[in-house]
């Protein structure tokens, strides 16, 4: 069976700072996996090489077997992987429904219609308030998305990648700034999600309830290095890993 | 964003058509059916500008461009090839202005911000120069004179209603391509052009699209113009046709779909009075346009629709002044 | 074509890009240090021509009094209009668009305040005493004040070359599309500077204007022939980009007089041409070096 998702020596420096630094490792279809490591470490460099958004200097990146290296966001997201953002990225002018109508009309194809209006279109508004009811925002359809509380920006923001039916979902700190409670939902949330639609989750975190509550694998960045790749057990253990995060609040 | 109450829609809008259906039955003079004449086509502009600017938030200074192609197309044939020419070159106008709005589109889209403003600056004054030093061709600064149309167009009562029912044909297909999936798409770009790669859509390609449908319509209004006043000039071409779009647009509010055409309305019939007091306009509008920039930027119909919010103390849909500069 | 031509050609354009560059660099200091982009710099340009004709020509000052105080005079204004106005917008979702709106709406305000202080018709400024001869060189004549121009250009040159990498201030500047809350946690005084550089570039402007006038006619259209001029040289110098500035207009000031000499007709189109592709495929200007680009 072909690793979902393998990076093979992924390199990359900006000037003289090297942010990725010789990145090798394989994830296998319907794991979930986390990816920790102190602030600054390129956590979120390495997704943008993931997903086109940087194109890295040297390595490969492979979607099931399938070189990726070099293809724009758009293709990669029809390839199969989908991404939430750190900073949720969402339409903040449209509403909540709005924002995932969208989504389920491109994946229709249905974005060059430019005669009837986009409510009428069934398919994707059934498609839209499913996902909604299934991330709990269904009661908030109707709001202008920048209204939203922060954590619900960021369901959101996942509820539209999910629409395009990745095989490969990316997370940036999907709990970042979320209470405590609200994290503890998302986690469940999350889990539900990835048993619902049959992901493979690769999700950058900080917080390590959610890392050693739902993680399969945990890999450890530091200064753009893999110092650290195993189970929650031989993470937990790992020497390396607990110097790198010395004076790190986890 | 644009708020859809569609019977509301369907009253103003056959309350508009009415209106201006019934200038020439009411008007005192000829000169108010010519006023209304250069309001409908210039609201026509300026509602397909904001296609580009409010809607998908490309600042384009070069629509004058596609304006200019329409009337000249028409002023060109009639002075060159034989009056006959004139419809003909209606057609063969909107063809070469998509067409070359096709080709510049591909070019401008490479950049964005100011760049993307200065370029189609940069294309339509190259088109001006052209136009005003080609004396021979073109009449250069003279402009052109004597286009009548044909037949029964040449009533300027017919021809009124002509402009009537192609603006407001026109208009209706913009509006509706506002609240399809196209339009949503283009809004989705300008508010977060990132996570519209990020649904598989390509931000380039739709930028391209409604740009040469935006100067189509441009083109349009322009073959509208030439019929109006029977002159052309390269005035039609220079920058500050552009800007007037632009004005208008602001002046009736960018984030409303009519906002641009009731700014059309307020301008030209503002600059008639001024005007007519007046060498002065200038001054006026920049003073007015500069106003609405610092102290109302919703425009007219935004400021008057926040009001009605306020008053009724509903959720009003969002706007971008008053939420967030970032993402 | 002979030696004597070419050398007129070379003096003539280097006297005209001085001026391009005088009138040029304001633009892109602002837009460099302020992300502002200044669409009404030629109306700038245009109100110091105008306060030298009202120096000079009828308040017979001297010349060269004038010319400072005309910079000085538009300097002043520039201040007012970017403490009165610009700053109003500053930090709004699309400033971008309303900064070219609001510029906009300034040359229509100044364009039509100058015709009603001075009148449609066009002005002159005579050149100063001791300049309005020419030096003879074998069959060539050119211009003492063509001198004059040029000598000023590196006056300026020197200053800015010297307070840019000799001063805090000018390290400040130097580091281009700061954006402004970084200029602030560098403990910099935000709107002073933005209001004192703005101040600082449309005088320069209008003591341009000034310069040039005994050469051109002092005209209320100025301005605008003035800032698409300054936006080629900006756009092929790299917008924010002081030195660049320079060497575009230099390359834009030669190849114009040369154009001129040769296809005096299109030697403008010329111009939108250059600015044309370098916007297309060096948006960064021509002398920068290529930006990574974004996906």
């Amino acid at each position: 069976m072909k690793p979902m998702l393998r990076l093979e020596g992924l390199k990359k420096s900006f000037g003289g700072l090297r942010v990725t630094d010789d990145v090798t490792f394989e994830i296998q279809p319907h794991e979930i996996a986390a990816i920790i490591g102190p602030n600054g470490a390129g956590k979120t460099t390495l997704f943008n090489q993931i997903t086109g958004n940087l194109a890295p200097d040297a390595g490969q990146v492979f979607l099931q077997g399938e070189a990726i290296g070099g293809l724009t966001p758009q293709a990669i997201v029809k390839k199969g992987i989908g991404r939430a953002f750190q900073i949720a990225s969402i339409f903040p002018d449209e509403t909540v429904l709005d924002n995932v109508r969208i989504a389920c009309m491109s994946k229709l194809n249905q974005t060059r219609h430019l005669w009837h209006p986009a409510e009428q279109f069934e398919a994707a508004t059934k498609e839209a308030l499913r996902i909604l009811r299934s991330l709990g925002l269904e009661q908030q359809a109707d709001r202008m998305a920048f209204e939203l509380a922060h954590g619900d920006q960021k369901l959101l923001d996942i509820g539209i990648a999910l629409v395009l039916e990745p095989r490969l979902l990316l997370l940036d700190e999907p709990t970042a700034g979320m209470s405590p409670e609200e994290r503890q939902l998302t986690r469940k949330l999350i889990k539900q999600l990835w048993d619902q639609y049959q992901l493979t989750l690769v999700f950058i975190e900080h917080d390590m309830d959610m890392v050693f509550g739902i993680a399969d694998r945990i890999m450890v960045l530091n200064h753009g290095a893999l110092i650290a790749d195993g189970t929650p057990d031989q993470i937990r253990a790992n020497k390396d890993v607990i110097t790198a995060y010395l004076g790190e609040e986890a | 964003m644009f708020s859809s109450s569609k019977y509301k829609f369907g009253l103003l809008w056959s309350i508009g058509f009415v209106v201006f259906a019934l200038v020439p039955v009411l008007m005192t003079s000829r000169y108010q059916m010519n006023l209304a004449s250069h309001i409908l086509i210039w609201g026509l502009f300026a509602v397909s500008f904001n296609m580009l600017w409010g809607v998908t938030g490309m600042l384009s200074f070069g629509q004058a461009l596609y304006f200019g192609i329409g009337a000249y197309s028409i002023g060109l044939f009639v002075t060159h090839a034989g009056k006959g020419w004139y419809l003909a070159a209606i057609p063969i106008g909107l063809v070469v202005a998509t067409g070359l709005s096709f080709l510049i589109g591909l070019l401008v889209i490479r950049v964005s911000g100011v760049y993307f403003t200065m370029l189609t600056l940069a294309f339509a004054q190259l088109a001006w120069q052209i136009t005003f030093k080609w004396y021979n061709f073109t009449g250069g600064d003279d402009g052109i004179q004597g286009i009548i149309a044909p037949g029964i167009l040449a009533d300027k009562m017919v021809y009124y209603y002509v402009i009537l029912v192609v603006v407001f044909l026109s208009v209706w297909f913009l509006k509706r391509l506002a609240y399809s999936p196209f339009g949503l798409i283009l809004r989705c770009i300008q508010q977060n052009p990132n996570r519209v790669r990020f649904i598989g859509r390509s931000v380039k390609m739709n930028q391209l699209r409604i740009y040469v449908i935006s100067s189509f319509f441009a083109a349009l209004a322009g073959t509208l113009m030439a019929g109006v006043d029977n002159s052309i000039h390269t005035d039609m071409l220079y920058w500050t046709t552009s800007g007037e779009v632009i004005l208008m647009s602001v002046l009736g509010g960018i984030n409303q779909f009519f906002g641009p055409f009731i700014g059309a309305v307020i301008l030209i019939l503002l600059e008639d009075i001024i005007g007519a007091k007046t060498e002065y306009w200038p001054i006026f509008l920049g003073t007015i346009i500069m106003v609405f920039v610092i102290a109302l930027p919703r425009g007219v119909v935004g400021e008057l629709r926040h009001i009605k919010h306020r008053l009724k103390g509903t959720d009003e849909p969002g706007g971008r002044h008053e939420t967030h500069a970032a993402a | 074509m002979d030696v004597y031509f070419i050398v007129t050609q070379l003096i003539s354009g280097f006297t005209m890009a001085t001026l391009l560059f005088l009138v040029a660099s304001g633009l892109t200091l602002i837009f460099g240090v302020g992300n502002i982009f200044n669409f009404a710099h030629g109306s700038f340009y245009m109100i110091g021509a105008y306060f030298g004709y009202q120096l000079v020509s009828v308040w017979k000052v001297n010349f060269w009094i004038a010319l400072v105080a005309a910079g000085a005079g538009a300097g002043v204004v520039g201040m007012a209009a970017e403490y009165l106005f610009l700053r109003r917008i500053y930090g709004r979702a699309q400033e971008g668009g309303f900064q070219i709106l609001l510029t906009y709406c300034l040359i229509l305000i100044f364009d039509d305040l100058v015709k009603l202080v001075w009148g449609t018709e066009y002005k002159s400024i005579s050149k100063p005493a001791g300049f309005e001869g020419a030096l003879h060189w074998g069959e060539i004549a050119i211009p003492t004040y063509n001198f004059a121009i040029i000598f000023i250009g590196l006056v300026v040159v020197l200053a800015a070359w010297w307070i840019l990498s000799r001063t805090r201030a000018g390290r400040i500047a130097r580091a281009s599309a700061v954006d402004r809350e970084m200029l602030g946690s560098l403990g910099v005084n935000v709107p002073l500077t933005l209001t004192v550089v703005f101040g600082l570039a449309t005088a320069l402007g209008g003591m341009t204007g000034a310069l040039a006038a005994p050469l051109r006619s002092v005209t209320p259209g100025a301005g605008i022939e003035v800032i698409i001029d300054s936006l080629i040289v900006v756009v092929l110098g790299g917008m924010g980009n002081f030195w660049g500035a320079w060497m575009g207009a230099m390359l834009l000031g030669e190849v114009n007089a040369f154009a001129v000499a040769f296809v005096p007709e299109w030697a403008t189109l010329f111009s939108y041409l250059v600015m044309v592709v370098t916007l297309i495929f060096k948006p960064e200007g021509l002398f920068a070096p290529t930006r990574l680009r974004k996906a």
